[in-house]
């Protein structure tokens, strides 16, 4: 067993050559790795600025180039959504705002914080980042698609952000974009501004389409020595499974982005019925607008956990590393995870309860919709149960973990009132939907990745991030954001609806206005309070304190890398070899409360690990 | 599928093979270049856009509220002044197959390091290719002007020429990148850039003969999704 175990020379120890610290003993028969099966990976280096930071095709500066530009749509996103808290908190105040606008704003908040924003931060962010240093690889698969995917991506949002800026603004339609008044005149942005966003959305798509296929190729095909799917870190696993629901799902959108395009340029009429206006009967004729809301909720509900899934795999890894615990059930979480994914392809038409539906259709979707209730019910006992007993730290990023699995018992907790239809059919289009997808797939991936900032970035910046500054912005967004949300849920119940513009003088909404305006306040706050961590990245930056290799004593593989933060290539001259699963924590016998996934069986041969 | 040894990993048949090569490290899919391995995915994902417009089509031809034009009418031509229905459809089918014919035996005489029969084979798959288009073409044009539009068509539901024009157009497009790719790979193999290990002109990776395979696993499922297509639209 390893008595001065140095975890910076870590990476160097190979099968046949393992060197106990103590003892000094090789023993070739339990620390056996079968030899590589694929040769060292051809890398391309950078040679000049451009190529080592524009275009680049190191996947760690790919990914924090998603990252930034996510988190910048992001800050777009919650501008709109702090214009659309003034109009309905102190609509005397924004006396600039049309209901145009108002609409306007709810649809590129809606858009944008799904898509571009979680599912790019996610996937490209994170997901760039961390794949190939978990797996034990030097990079993605294709560097150089994967470089394409980010200027893809940045093109995408680039077109989005296009127009805010052309005749008629974006669009109004809501983030849903049910045809057929997305592209009929009256809603707002129906020419330019519709266009551009089926454009963006199909650019986001391609781009996704290549950086998924690098992610699940270097996860199933590029892993390094001794790395079984089974001892992959969770958030691996996470963000693996929602790449392929991604993969499965962005056709959807693709196509119906596709049709509306033709349906709104050369007056074809997939999606649009007949349709009289003002006494006249227009071109349209004959579409099913059902057939739009089918495809992009064939897209839309899996995408939920698109986002979600990486969510749920990242705070799986955070928890067991502060609370220095092994993760609970490891194995029913990859389940659980697999599981919540191939069901998401079969609840999509809860979304459409009151689209008009064969009963029998909202039973089907009743059913799968709670049957998913099962799985994630699995992950929350797990995640408490790894909690149990164990080390807690309560730091920056265990308080994040804390208050996602909170938030999301709370948002599951209200699905299960809109998954069944009795309930949501008065219950749809209120408040108390806005509270439940907002806390369910807003608020808790966002604590997972205000967790994961503060986690990972010692690795990506090589300094630790001030956690004083990270605690009053954990417990201002915390109780900030159930300020906002619990009162949404009871105006829900009082009959609210989303998406109104003004509550006109209808005598019972006059009960809502003062929690409109007491949500508002508490939307301005939250909001400002996410600047505390621009200010804390860009105050460590300057002159925060150096991180020692691995602060948080974690035993993944990214933490094991040649430099800090990782150089191209990652792991110096030889790539990791791997024994054992990522969660050896507080080992019964071994020295330190963790051993890291390169340690070989001959150096902890009397502890307790168990077989992975 | 006979016993086969990577790197002193036995790989055996069936499920257990399978599921031994699922438990292993490194690679689920052992021997398979990464390239591969994502076109096939890419192609799954791929399938899945197919499907959608063909769903669609589906259930827009069974909703629409004017009877559907009949394909055999609406797709024959005029052989001597007798209507043969699907003839030219049947020939661009023809075309297409024998293309994929052509691919699969550039594939096996590229392994083979056959770079002149390779090279050729190619070649000529690639104007199958152009041959497929160009019918595209010509039958895009007669129906242009028959009057059929995206937005409406003299011969019944508005809904048939969009789905014609969309769904053709999406694979006419597939074919036409295809076809591009070929006489990019045609080029190559007739340098030998196989042979002299030269890099690529924008990734600046190595290649290597499983390009052409890879290649051809996308010409073959543009070949199979015509397959659908020609079931779905022409002959229902």
């Amino acid at each position: 067993m390893s008595d001065e175990y140095d975890n910076n020379k870590s990476y160097q120890a190979q099968s046949s050559e393992v060197i106990d610290g103590s003892t000094g003993s090789v023993n070739p028969d339990i620390d056996y790795v079968r030899p590589a099966e694929v040769g060292e990976q051809d890398l391309y280096h950078g040679h000049s600025f451009i190529e080592k930071w524009v275009f680049c095709q190191d996947a760690k500066v790919i990914g924090v180039q998603y990252f930034l530009t996510a988190v910048f749509t992001g800050i777009v996103g919650l501008i709109l959504s702090w214009l659309m808290r003034l109009q309905l908190g102190f609509p005397e105040l924004a006396g600039f705002m049309t209901a145009e606008h108002y609409y306007q704003f709810v649809t590129m908040h809606g858009m944008i914080m799904v898509v571009y924003f979680l599912t790019a931060l996610f996937l490209g962010g994170f997901g760039n980042y961390l794949i190939p240093l978990m797996v034990g690889a030097r990079d993605m698969v294709f560097p150089y698609v994967n470089m394409l995917s980010f200027w893809m991506f940045f093109v995408a949002v680039a077109v989005l952000m296009a127009s805010f800026f052309v005749p008629g603004g974006p669009t109004g339609a809501g983030w849903t974009l049910y045809p057929p008044q997305t592209i009929l005149e009256g809603t707002p942005g129906s020419g330019m501004g519709i266009l551009l966003m089926l454009i963006s959305l199909s650019l986001f798509v391609i781009g996704f389409t290549m950086g998924g296929l690098n992610y699940m190729i270097t996860i199933l095909q590029a892993r390094t020595r001794g790395m079984t799917l089974m001892r992959m870190p969770l958030t691996v696993w996470g963000i693996f499974t929602a790449t392929v629901l991604a993969m499965l799902a962005f056709p959807a959108l693709l196509v119906s982005a596709i049709m509306m395009t033709l349906d709104k340029v050369l007056q074809t009429s997939f999606f649009m019925p007949t349709i009289l206006k003002a006494g006249e009967v227009l071109e349209y004729g004959g579409g099913s607008p059902i057939l739009f809301q089918h495809l992009f909720w064939f897209f839309g509900h899996p995408e939920v956990y698109i986002v979600a899934l990486p969510a749920f795999g990242i705070v799986s890894d955070l928890i067991s590393v502060h609370a220095r615990k092994n993760i609970f059930g490891y194995r029913m979480m990859v389940w659980a995870i697999v599981g919540i994914g191939g069901l998401s392809f079969f609840v999509w038409a809860h979304h459409m309860y009151v689209s008009g539906m064969n009963p029998w259709f909202g039973f089907f979707f009743a059913t799968t919709t709670l049957i998913i209730a099962v799985p994630t019910a699995m992950k929350v006992y797990n995640w408490i149960l790894t909690l149990w007993r164990g080390n807690i730290r309560i730091n920056t990023v265990m308080l994040w973990c804390l208050g996602f699995i909170v938030t999301f018992v709370n948002g599951g907790i209200t699905g299960i009132f809109l998954g069944n239809v009795s309930v949501d059919v008065p219950l749809s289009d209120t408040y108390f939907v806005i509270a439940h997808f907002h806390m369910v797939m807003g608020i808790a991936p966002l604590m997972v990745i205000m967790g994961a900032v503060y986690h990972w970035f010692p690795l990506v910046a090589g300094k630790m991030l001030h956690e004083g500054l990270g605690k009053w912005h954990f417990w201002i967004t915390f109780l900030g954001a159930y300020s906002i949300y619990f009162p949404m849920h009871y105006l829900g119940f009082i009959g609210v609806p989303r998406r109104y513009f003004e509550m006109y003088d209808s005598p019972y909404m006059t009960s809502a206005v003062g929690m409109n305006e007491f949500i508002s306040i508490a939307a301005f706050i939250v909001g400002a309070a996410q600047f505390i961590l621009v200010f804390n990245i860009i105050k460590t930056l300057k002159t925060g304190k150096k991180a020692e290799q691995n602060p948080w004593k974690a035993n993944s593989l990214e933490w094991y890398t040649s430099t800090v933060p990782p150089e191209h290539g990652n792991f110096g001259e030889r790539l990791p070899v791997v024994h054992r699963w990522p969660y050896d924590f507080s080992v019964p016998g071994a020295k330190d409360d963790f051993i890291p996934q390169t340690t070989a069986p001959s150096e902890v041969i009397h502890t307790e690990v168990e077989k992975t | 599928m006979s016993e086969q040894k990577i790197d002193g990993f036995e790989l055996k048949p069936g499920f257990k093979g399978m599921a031994s090569d699922t438990g292993s490290d490194q690679t689920m899919f052992k021997g398979v270049h990464w390239g591969k391995a994502m076109m096939w995915i890419f192609l799954l994902s791929d399938t899945f856009v197919f499907s959608c417009f063909l769903i669609s089509y589906m259930k827009g031809r069974g909703s629409t509220i004017v009877d559907w034009p009949n394909t055999s009418e609406v797709f024959s031509l005029y052989v001597g002044g007798v209507p043969v229905p699907l003839l030219l459809i049947a020939i661009m089918t023809f075309v297409l197959i024998t293309s994929s014919g052509t691919m699969a035996l550039a594939v096996k005489y590229g392994y083979e390091k056959n770079r002149k029969m390779c090279g050729w084979l190619i070649l000529a798959t690639a104007v199958g290719g152009l041959t497929f288009v160009g019918m595209q073409v010509f039958e895009w044009s007669k129906l242009i002007h028959e009057g059929v539009r995206p937005w409406g068509n003299p011969f019944g539901a508005s809904q048939f020429g969009s789905f014609f024009f969309m769904i053709t157009g999406f694979h006419g497009f597939h074919v036409s990148i295809g076809v591009i790719f070929l006489f990019i790979y045609t080029y190559k193999v007739f340098a030998g850039h196989y042979e002299s290990k030269k890099r690529g002109w924008f990734t600046k990776m190595k290649g290597d003969y499983v390009e052409i395979e890879i290649l051809g696993l996308y010409w073959h499922f543009v070949d199979l999704v015509w397959v659908f297509i020609f079931a779905f639209f022409y002959l229902w």
